[in-house]
């Protein structure tokens, strides 16, 4: 029944996982990008929550659609002003400059917070859960996270596959010189992907920061567990994403039964695992649609 | 240039293009009259696909301008180029793998000016695309992705029309096939400028030709102006008593 218990939380943070990883499998497959700062920028979702719940005096889920807007915005002038002249300049360029961001990101937070764990706490919500039999409580927030994961990446694969815009985004993904002689300004596609993987991922920061505490270098953990997600569920599916999360969630909290040093280095286990058996993950994108 | 008073849609004044070091296309002029079919031929490396990609966009010339109807477009970038009426079915037809043959189609209708084409116009002039409109557009046979880029480049209503390199890759009856609707498209008031390697099918359908060597002209007018030595002599660069196979 442990057993049980620690796979369904598993589940549930895996839930967490995919957020995280979503917005990183979004970028890589529209851009071919890998976002060394996605984890750091999550942290600054959090923090910017941190700070303004308590001086806006408004429910804290309006805090958080202001949060997640203003990361979008953040993520659309970001990669217009910053990621894109990188993009430019070679295939390094902006896995360097993400990196440089990354740094940079840690030590505003730093200097802003100081290294001290941060949390956001909502009152009941936060703490209240759903006694399912007597081994088995599930909390809201998890509930409440995986529910947010499953929909965020429902919506985001929806728009992609049914919706002009979606079209246009996956012409550009395929071929950009291509896009831009059926009229597409390829840069601004480009903005409003990373505008939603800034929004997926500053809902994992305010999940994260509900669901444990924050601190400035939280960032790369979660970094390396959305890339570990991407790469087992499989390059370019969203929905193999949502289950490389859950793979890893489960193997975090089963890790944990283990022994409770375990649970940290489990998931990476079976990451190289699946590297090793499948290096293509579970549900790679298919040509055809 | 012209030498008549027919309306031009497109002007090139000594157009430049370099590429790195090497100059693709050098002091290049030319005139397209509007509603006709206008040829670039030219050997391999003569700068036909780079005098193209240019007009639509896709270089940035060193030098000279290109001029749609009037306005200098020179310096737009090549989405706004389709916006004023510029589409470009490039070479080796580049379609996106990963959508279905009507998604391909669709996605030339994202910057459309109003006009004639649409989908359905589309599936009348194409008869059997309607029956493979959900098929990957990588699955298609080389003349079959021709005619979806084609199609793709129509959705946007262009006032004229750039076909690279028809010809390369498909086998002839596909390219009879292809060029057996460029009437079509010229009654709808489009005017097509392609580049082609193969003389005798440029000459075929064009109401005037332009020949490039090594990125210059050496050879422009109708095609009935000139013997098919003269020709050979303007694509090879020789005197037209030379064999022409020595060249290449």
């Amino acid at each position: 029944m442990t057993l049980l218990n620690a796979v369904i939380q598993g589940v549930f943070l895996g839930g967490l996982l995919a957020l995280f990883a979503a917005g990183l499998s979004l970028l890589f497959g529209v851009m071919g990008v890998l976002n060394l700062a996605h984890g750091d920028i999550a942290i600054v979702a959090g923090y910017l929550a941190v700070a303004l719940v308590p001086a806006l005096h408004l429910p804290a889920l309006w805090v958080f659609l202001i949060v997640v807007g203003v990361l979008m915005v953040c993520g659309y002038l970001v990669q217009r002003l910053i990621f894109q002249p990188s993009l430019e300049s070679g295939h390094l360029t902006p896995l360097l400059v993400t990196l440089g961001m990354s740094v940079v990101i840690e030590n505003l937070l730093l200097e802003i917070f100081t290294a001290n764990g941060h949390s956001i706490s909502i009152g009941t919500f936060t703490a209240g859960s759903v006694q399912v039999n007597p081994q088995i409580s599930l909390s809201y927030l998890s509930v409440a996270i995986l529910g947010t994961a499953v929909l965020a990446l429902g919506a985001i694969q929806m728009g992609l596959s049914r919706t002009k815009l979606g079209r246009i985004v996956r012409a550009v993904a395929d071929d950009r010189d291509a896009a831009q002689l059926v009229g597409v300004n390829y840069r601004h596609i480009f903005g409003l992907a990373a505008a939603v993987a800034f929004g997926t991922v500053a809902l994992a920061g305010l999940s994260l920061t509900m669901y444990t505490s924050i601190s400035p270098t939280s960032g790369p953990t979660y970094l390396i567990y959305g890339f570990e997600a991407v790469v087992i569920g499989g390059l370019g599916s969203l929905w193999g994403t949502l289950a490389g999360g859950v793979v890893l969630g489960i193997a975090v909290t089963v890790g944990v039964l283990i022994s409770s040093n375990f649970g940290a280095l489990a998931p990476h286990l079976v990451f190289l695992a699946v590297l090793a058996i499948r290096p293509q993950g579970f549900f790679p994108r298919r040509v055809t649609t | 240039m012209t030498g008549s008073g027919e309306q031009l849609l497109l002007e090139v004044d000594t157009l430049t293009v370099k590429h790195a070091q090497l100059t693709a296309v050098s002091e290049v002029s030319l005139g397209v009259p509007a509603g006709s079919v206008f040829a670039v031929i030219g050997a391999n490396g003569a700068g036909k696909s780079t005098l193209l990609g240019a007009i639509a966009g896709l270089n940035r010339p060193s030098g000279g301008r290109i001029i749609l109807e009037g306005q200098d477009i020179t310096r737009l970038s090549c989405p706004k180029r389709v916006e004023l009426g510029v589409s470009l079915v490039p070479e080796g037809r580049r379609l996106f793998p990963s959508l279905t043959v009507e998604e391909n189609i669709l996605t030339g209708a994202y910057r459309a000016r109003p006009g004639r084409w649409n989908l359905s116009r589309i599936y009348e002039m194409f008869p059997w695309m309607p029956g493979r409109r959900r098929q990957s557009a990588a699955q298609l046979s080389g003349g079959e992705q021709h005619a979806v880029a084609i199609a793709r480049a129509l959705m946007a209503n262009p006032r004229i029309l750039l076909i690279d390199e028809l010809s390369l890759g498909l086998a002839p009856i596909v390219v009879r096939g292809i060029y057996a609707s460029l009437p079509a498209l010229l009654e709808s008031g489009l005017t097509v400028m392609l580049v082609e390697q193969d003389v005798a099918q440029a000459c075929s359908v064009a109401s005037r030709i332009q020949c490039l060597l090594e990125g210059r002209t050496t050879l422009v007018g109708g095609p009935t102006e000139f013997t098919t030595a003269e020709i050979e002599a303007a694509y090879f660069g020789m005197s037209a008593a030379a064999p022409a196979g020595a060249a290449s």
